[in-house]
């Protein structure tokens, strides 16, 4: 057991070179037990490379990584028994029936915790229905669900959860988000999960780290991010038929110091609150020009 | 209990769940019927025919033959289903559990000779009612089977995982069936082997398939039908040490072998040859 607010997740210039690519470049950060951490970048950014690492399913090419005190590259099965795993896409056990599969995996925790009931998981996903259910025949949104029980099922320490709500309903998703929230307030999981969509990233994780061609370029909450990397507010005005407009980490004292300078002279007053959205759209469209002009 | 025996369990009740899978899903029940009833058919054409001159009834020495060839393909299974299974992300899902690997290939090995014996017998059973001239009254000669399908499996299980990690998509798996079926056609299945020329019988003898036709063959077969075989000798010490070093290669390298295939997977290597395998559909 880990003490309370202790770092579970340790990486340090972690660096990855496929041949002379490097796809991940000095790439440092940390979690504390408990947190739920976004690996938040558009496609390509490096988010599943980095993740697959810390799963310790890939050897890095240089960096220090530890995952709850061990490195990952030599970590044992006690490690693998804390430690949930939710790829990207999983089609694997396609005549299991979801009971019977949770059951098996399930199993396995019994040495070193005391592994859900599957009954009771399949109702915390929202599987109780399907419990029976081929799993072939489950929907793309119920085949995500059942991933995230099976990653949950040895009720590990921390989670991994690679783009765990592509093709989620609306409802599906907010009931999948309950589910983390949950997982990280009642049981002090700690998880790290990537996205490439804002808005999860936003609601679900108390800190958001935006990966972009394999470096973090920033690390935070929503807010701390949208001014650290949109940049200050903007304040816009006109004077006299000619526009102007100027950065301002104090937006509210600029506009009392124009309207004092020029009075009713001044027209079209307008304040941008720098947001994140417009970071990562930003971001999103530097990632496709780039993709344009590279090789095919 | 430890770790390592939970898992042992676990993989047992896995291989079970497996098995029953089998015999309750439309596929693979076809997979179970179809070369157990081809070779029924094959044998009901053989079933009076004479072989050469010593007047033996050929039906007699293909069936146990036959048992022998099937238990020799339990190799291609084992292999066939480890392919299929680091494709479709099985393996790596066992690798994302503790101690799942372990679970997983002891599941296999229940699945894949639990699955060859619901294929014997089903073979065996109405075989027997076909062809005459077999001696199956002595209970030595069962134990004789049980002991050549048993050292049969340890000889070609462990070779089949090693094919399993070698070969790493299903259509590779198909560059496999050509040597297999001309390694069947030299291994004395169908016809004695003592009518190919020497050095054919040189190469069929480097494989377990003739071996395991032979030990059937002893097991099944009256003393005087010994007269067809090479060295008139049912030669059971060759058969132990042939099988024996197929076994102990097959066991000191599978485990190799198998922990490089476990290593090398992760997400994006399944993800990308599911890429693979969906350019070569579309």
């Amino acid at each position: 057991m880990t003490a309370d607010d202790a770092v579970v997740i340790d990486v340090a210039g972690l660096r990855m070179r496929y041949g002379t690519a490097d796809v991940l470049h000095d790439v440092t950060f940390q979690a504390r037990r408990g947190e739920v951490l976004a690996l938040l970048g558009p496609n390509g950014a490096g988010k599943t490379t980095t993740i697959e690492i810390l799963e310790g399913f890939r050897t890095r090419s240089a960096g220090h990584v530890e995952v709850l005190g061990t490195d990952p590259a030599r970590a044992g099965e006690d490690w693998r028994a804390r430690v949930g795993v939710v790829l990207q896409s999983w089609r694997d056990h396609g005549k299991w029936r979801v009971r019977e599969l949770l059951a098996q995996i399930g199993a396995y925790y019994t040495g070193y915790t005391t592994p859900w009931d599957p009954n009771d998981l399949v109702a915390a996903v929202g599987l109780a229905g399907q419990a029976n259910q081929k799993i072939r025949t489950l929907s793309g949104g119920q085949r995500r669900r059942l991933d995230v029980a099976i990653g949950i099922v040895g009720r590990p320490e921390v989670l991994f959860l690679d783009e765990p709500t592509a093709g989620f309903d609306p409802a599906a998703r907010h009931d999948f988000h309950d589910l983390v929230r949950g997982l990280a307030t009642e049981h002090r999981t700690t998880v790290l999960l990537t996205t490439h969509d804002l808005d999860e990233a936003e609601r679900l994780a108390g800190r958001i780290l935006v990966l972009d061609g394999g470096r973090i370029i920033g690390d935070g909450t929503a807010e701390e991010l949208a001014r650290r990397i949109a940049g200050r507010d903007e304040v816009r005005w006109s004077l006299g038929g000619e526009r102007f407009s100027r950065p301002a980490d104090n937006p509210a004292r600029l506009v009392y110091e124009l309207y004092g300078e020029h009075g009713d002279g001044l027209h079209d007053l307008e304040v941008r609150r720098a947001s994140l959205e417009d970071t990562y759209l930003s971001l999103m469209r530097r990632a496709e020009l780039a993709h344009q002009g590279g090789p095919r | 209990m430890s770790p390592a025996r939970i898992a042992l369990r676990a993989g047992r009740s896995r291989g079970l769940v497996e098995l029953r899978q089998s015999v309750t899903n439309g596929g693979d029940l076809f997979n179970h019927l179809f070369w157990p009833v081809l070779m029924l058919v094959t044998l009901w054409f053989l079933r009076d025919r004479p072989f050469g001159q010593s007047g033996f009834p050929l039906g007699a020495l293909v069936l146990p033959s036959i048992l022998g060839m099937n238990a020799a393909m339990a190799m291609v299974s084992m292999s066939q289903q480890l392919t299929a299974d680091r494709e479709d992300g099985t393996l790596l899902r066992a690798k994302a559990t503790p101690n799942g690997v372990l679970g997983y290939l002891t599941g296999k090995l229940v699945s894949v000779s639990g699955g060859l014996l619901i294929d014997l017998a089903i073979f065996l059973l109405p075989a027997l009612l076909l062809v005459r001239g077999l001696a199956v009254g002595r209970p030595a000669g069962w134990l004789t089977l049980l002991a050549v399908l048993v050292l049969g499996l340890v000889a070609t299980l462990p070779a089949g995982a090693v094919l399993g990690s070698i070969f790493t998509s299903a259509r590779s798996q198909g560059v496999l069936t050509l040597p297999i079926l001309g390694v069947i056609a030299i291994s004395g299945v169908f016809y004695p082997i003592t009518v190919l020329p020497g050095w054919l019988q040189a190469v069929a003898q480097a494989f377990p398939i003739y071996w395991l036709g032979l030990g059937m063959r002893s097991a099944l077969l009256p003393p005087e039908a010994v007269a067809v075989e090479i060295g008139d000798s049912w030669r059971h010490l060759e058969t132990v040490a042939v099988l024996g070093a197929w076994a102990v290669a097959g066991l000191l390298i599978a485990p190799l072998v198998l922990r490089r295939m476990a290593r090398r997977e992760s997400g994006s290597r399944v993800a990308d040859r599911r890429e693979r395998a969906l350019q070569r559909v579309g």
